[in-house]
């Protein structure tokens, strides 16, 4: 097929093991540290913020794609890079826009199937 | 067979007797779940732009279907089942933070579908979003003050 010749198979390997990293990451400070989940996901999502806004996000997703892109480090880069596009087309008023414009389509979707899904799923059995 | 009689030999003992050290255990399917979900990710993406759709635009489809499958998956209680064996694995990709939205939503569902699926929808995410969105306007100010990406050039 077209489509799979196409693939660039190196960048799916450094996705891959990118990926994999960032995940291991998280994986080591949840059984080193005591921090609960929902904390390691703010650490993940600012640390990406705050690398992104000073321009060395990119280059790891020029190396990796989607193995940058995927983990929340990328979700809080595309948040820093939308704020910075927008800045630089409309002042001030980009910082407000440019971040929840950039993740719209994540944020919308997140809250819309998990709204249906949380509706037709069905309650946990609990085992007596 | 000489019988343990220190609390060291039988710490000893414990090390020789356990297979692996469960960190070890849990790096390698936090790795190579992680890097599975993000190559998902890279092959919709590929397909994206074997379409010549634009960066942004594949990227956001990206997010749009890996948040989706998770959510589904959620809903049928397997997301769990791989998020106990993945550990961070399932849980750092986006699909965490989907997971994280429809975990608590399920939970109290019976509290009603306004308040209760609707309000608790983001007691994991909620805090994401608001240190998320907050270190994008600080970002944001931040370029405009100095008009500059300071490190680019590293």
């Amino acid at each position: 097929m077209e489509f799979f010749q196409s693939i660039d198979w190196m960048m799916m390997l450094r996705c891959f093991i990118v990926g994999g990293l960032i995940c291991v990451i998280g994986q080591i400070l949840i059984d080193k540290t005591k921090l609960t989940p929902a904390r390691i996901l703010v650490i993940f999502v600012t640390t990406g913020a705050i690398l992104g806004g000073l321009g060395i996000y990119q280059h790891l997703i020029d190396f990796a794609g989607c193995g940058a892109t995927v983990p929340l480090t990328g979700f809080g880069n595309a948040l820093a890079k939308g704020a910075i596009e927008e800045v630089s087309k409309s002042g001030l008023v980009g910082a407000f826009i440019g971040g929840t414009k950039a993740a719209a389509g994540g944020i919308a979707a997140a809250i819309f199937f998990g709204y249906i899904a949380s509706l037709i799923s069905k309650p946990k059995m609990k085992k007596q | 067979m000489k019988p343990i009689e220190t609390q060291k030999e039988y710490q000893d003992y414990v090390d020789k007797k356990s297979p692996n050290s469960p960190i070890l255990k849990n790096c390698f399917n936090a790795f190579w779940v992680g890097g599975l979900i993000c190559s998902i990710g890279q092959i919709i993406f590929n397909y994206c732009k074997y379409r010549g759709l634009e960066l942004q635009i594949s990227n956001t489809i990206v997010s749009i279907i890996l948040i989706g499958i998770s959510a589904f998956l959620t809903g049928l209680n397997l997301f769990n089942k791989i998020g106990k064996f993945a550990g961070a694995g399932s849980l750092v990709p986006i699909t965490g933070f989907a997971n994280s939205i429809v975990s608590p939503a399920m939970e109290y569902k019976s509290e009603g579908y306004v308040m209760g699926v609707g309000g608790k929808m983001f007691t994991v995410a909620g805090p994401v979003l608001v240190f998320g969105i907050s270190a994008s306007i600080i970002v944001g100010i931040i370029y405009l003050i100095f008009n500059t990406q300071t490190i680019t050039l590293v």
